[in-house]
């Protein structure tokens, strides 16, 4: 017996520091702080963290009583792409430079609603425009640019008669917005560089408006009920918020896998030479930031932050500020491959999830991308599928 | 590590040397039938300790562990926990009349609750009343849930957070049983308060039942003035073991305030299937219960929270040295294993058609030793997947979990 418990008891202790499941590889996942942070960054790094993925709103702390989602994480899996489970539905302007209309229930569906109330209908014969959660990783790093460093790339009027444009969006700044030394003040209204559409200024304004429109939670910033449109007291603090902003600031940028495969790095090659990366621009460096891990970093997130005509397949009918309807904003490839990870398994790309696949995401691109499709769509299959792995290792 | 390991039992054979005056208290023995006993024998079935000639005697359990459990890589480190300390007061007021109360403090006081508390009074066999805080008598585990019954450190959790336990409420109701040689028929019928709104809309972001234990006010008034029914039938064959099905249901929502609709009635419905058994040939023994959860979540509500769940768990014991063993007379020695599996939202996406995942399983494998049939030490190592409601990569928990039970 005795024999038997000393036996146990040393197979326990030396398996102990092995008995914790491995952790994913550090490329496979999106979740995790960006090097550098400090310890006191780390600390707020985790409250933001906890904000984020793990607090959950109810009725009986806010919860709608309209709303669209009860958590941040629950649309951001893993901090990753969402899923068609909770996207956002937006309505109400139609035209660009045009205010949305409130009237009718714009800019956003509150689609549920807790139990006793009716969630909003969308208007017959309204156009919608349906958005699937984007991935949220890297933000910092974009937040982190200049207007500067981003109008480098615009060319609205296609003045180098390269076919593509890149138009900034223009929007008017929310009251509690703050514009910081890299932001360029356009007759009042500023750059936007976040959301489907670039309507979004910030990572505060995106903040405030997730928590007011996704879960019908208010705060000092934005304490206008989506459901009575009544100013209402506030159900999120003001530290939380700022807490969720320094979070999405400091979120690790997702890693590129298998880098040095040459099947990827044809792929890479066959990107530049179909010119998807006139749009999809891969790097950038940041200038000094306040957040020293943000400062002085070049990064690679294959996106120009500018709206580009995407042509009348991707044309819903609705915008948001100066964008036309039919222009989207370049979206982030990176963490691209990783998207069935928090999109349960499955690839849902484009603005709406439309795309089942990264081929069907880029035989959908039409406007400014008809000549990188045609190019695509005329690849050898080899070559096809080189590029397709170069896009799922991002 | 081996420093951690060897304090819990350090700190064991501490308490095991404290010595109290025992020459006032008589222990009670257990029940003699306890060969005949069922799972709604459990809440009278447990060591008591009688003062002098006072009519009350007293009892109770204490659990306390240490774990070391970590998720994808990543640990909290050590931790020693006591999740509960329970009393026990029962006394005879007749013959045919009896009292019994279980008051338990978890976690070190945070939570105080009264779990039982209740009246029974004998007019035959087969019709017992019972009045006060009872424990509704949904599976097996809620009725029949003290630690020292069990060889795992957790409480299985399709048991305890899908089901909730313990689950007690105030109400009345008839119970009995009917013996026939090797047989037992046993059946119990309450009428209690029951559950409200919390159970869809919690932190959780889940459906979550046991939501609705927060709720004190639950011993004070119905939150909504509807009964919940929980009923049980089991059959035991003392060769075989036991079976029973149960049902719980009723309205969970406060639908009406001051006269005012506030929603529709909605309903909760459970549904719970339960055995144990010795296999005589090994002296296996097998427990095990399944539970399925219906509720009716308003379809204009998140799909976060789900209409259906179903979950359950199987424990296998199997005693290996019996006899005395370190200086025990009647010690145990058993290696056991439990799976446990938890669908929280069983159903699909009304946008993809896709399968809504939010779901576990878990192995673990233990080994325990009981130096007296009343007390055990447990060794567990706990391995877990568990996917969010989109079907993501699992995330995988793990680690090892030591602990102590014993009544007292």
């Amino acid at each position: 017996m005795k024999k038997l418990i000393l036996i146990l008891l040393g197979c326990l202790a030396f398996a102990c520091e092995n008995i914790i499941p491995e952790p994913p590889a550090v490329d496979e996942i999106l979740d995790g702080p960006i090097d550098g942070l400090n310890s006191s960054e780390q600390a707020r790094f985790l409250a933001g963290d906890f904000a984020f993925n793990d607090e959950v709103f109810s009725s009986g702390t806010g919860l709608g009583p309209t709303f669209v989602a009860t958590s941040c994480g629950s649309c951001h899996a893993g901090d990753g792409k969402g899923h068609p489970f909770t996207t956002l539905t937006r309505f109400g302007q139609t035209a660009p430079n045009t205010p949305p209309n409130l009237l009718i229930g714009g800019p956003q569906l509150q689609n549920r609603a807790i139990p006793g109330y009716t969630p909003e209908i969308l208007p017959e014969g309204t156009p919608f425009m349906k958005l699937t959660p984007p991935a949220v990783t890297g933000l910092g790093l974009l937040s982190a640019l200049t207007d500067e460093q981003i109008l480098t790339n615009a060319d609205p009027y296609d003045l180098d008669g390269d076919g593509i444009s890149g138009v900034p969006n223009y929007v008017n700044p929310p009251a509690y917005f703050v514009p910081k030394w890299f932001h360029q003040d356009a007759n009042g209204r500023y750059m936007g560089r976040f959301g489907k559409k670039a309507a979004t200024i910030d990572l505060l304004q995106q903040t405030v408006s997730a928590y007011n429109q996704d879960m019908g939670i208010t705060s000092t910033f934005e304490p206008v009920d989506p459901f009575s449109g009544l100013e209402v007291d506030q159900e999120v603090s003001d530290q939380t918020v700022r807490d969720v902003v320094f979070y999405l600031r400091t979120l690790k940028t997702p890693i590129q896998r298998s880098q040095n495969d040459q099947q990827i790095i044809q792929g890479k090659t066959l990107f530049s030479q179909i010119q998807c990366g006139d749009c999809h621009t891969p790097e950038w460096t940041t200038p000094t930031s306040d957040i020293v891990a943000l400062s002085n970093k070049t990064f690679f997130p294959y996106t120009d932050l500018l709206l580009h005509d995407m042509g009348p397949g991707l044309d819903d009918g609705v915008t948001e500020g100066s964008a036309e309807t039919f222009e989207w904003r370049t979206p982030p490839l990176w963490g691209l491959g990783l998207s069935p990870n928090s999109q349960g398994g499955s690839y849902f790309l484009m603005h709406d999830g439309r795309a089942s696949s990264i081929e069907e995401a880029i035989l959908l691109h039409g406007g400014e991308a008809n000549s990188s499709r045609t190019k695509f769509e005329s690849l050898s299959a080899e070559d096809r599928t080189a590029l397709i792995r170069f896009l799922e290792s991002l | 590590m081996k420093k951690y390991l060897f304090l819990p039992v350090f700190l064991f054979a501490l308490v095991a040397n404290a010595q109290i005056d025992s020459t006032l208290l008589k222990r009670v023995p257990v029940d003699t039938s306890y060969t005949r006993a069922m799972n709604m024998d459990a809440v009278y079935n447990r060591p008591f300790l009688q003062i002098g000639n006072l009519p009350a005697s007293i009892g109770g359990y204490v659990e306390a562990d240490y774990q070391y459990m970590g998720q994808d890589g990543i640990t909290e480190g050590h931790s020693f926990r006591i999740p509960r300390f329970t009393l026990f007061v029962a006394s005879s007021i007749h013959r045919k009349i009896k009292f019994l109360s279980e008051i338990e403090l978890e976690e070190g006081g945070k939570q105080i609750s009264i779990e039982f508390a209740a009246l029974d009074l004998t007019f035959h066999p087969l019709l017992n009343l019972r009045g006060g805080v009872v424990m509704n008598p949904i599976g097996a585990f809620n009725q029949n849930h003290d630690g020292p019954k069990w060889e795992f450190v957790d409480r299985p959790i399709a048991m305890t957070e899908m089901l909730p336990a313990t689950w007690s409420n105030v109400g009345f109701g008839l119970y009995g049983k009917y013996y026939s040689k090797a047989w037992a028929f046993g059946y119990e019928a309450y009428l209690t308060n029951g559950f409200d709104n919390s159970i869809i809309s919690n932190n959780q972001n889940k459906t979550f039942l046991p939501a609705a234990k927060e709720n004190a006010l639950r011993f004070e008034e119905s939150s909504n003035g509807q009964p919940l029914f929980t009923g049980k039938i089991a059959v035991r064959n003392n060769k075989v073991g036991e079976i029973g099905l149960s049902y719980m249901g009723g309205i969970y929502n406060r639908f009406e305030e001051d006269g005012l609709v506030l929603d529709a009635k909605r309903r909760l419905d459970v549904l719970a299937v339960d055995f144990n058994t010795t296999i005589s040939a090994t002296k296996t023994y097998l427990v095990g219960e399944w539970a399925w959860v219906l509720v009716d979540v308003p379809e204009t509500y998140s799909q976060q929270y789900g209409e259906r769940q179903k979950g359950g768990f199987v424990d296998i014991v199997q005693p290996i040295l019996r006899g005395k063993l370190a200086g025990f007379d009647k010690a145990v020695f058993s290696l056991a294993c439990r799976l446990e599996y938890v669908d929280w939202n069983v159903g699909s996406f009304e946008e993809t058609g896709g399968n809504i995942s939010d779901d576990l399983w878990a192995v673990v494998p233990a080994i325990s030793f009981r130096p007296v049939s009343q007390t055990v030490i447990r060794l567990n190592y706990r391995y877990m997947q568990q996917q969010d409601i989109l079907g993501n990569p699992p995330a995988k928990i793990g680690g090892v979990q030591f602990g102590l039970s014993s009544y007292f």
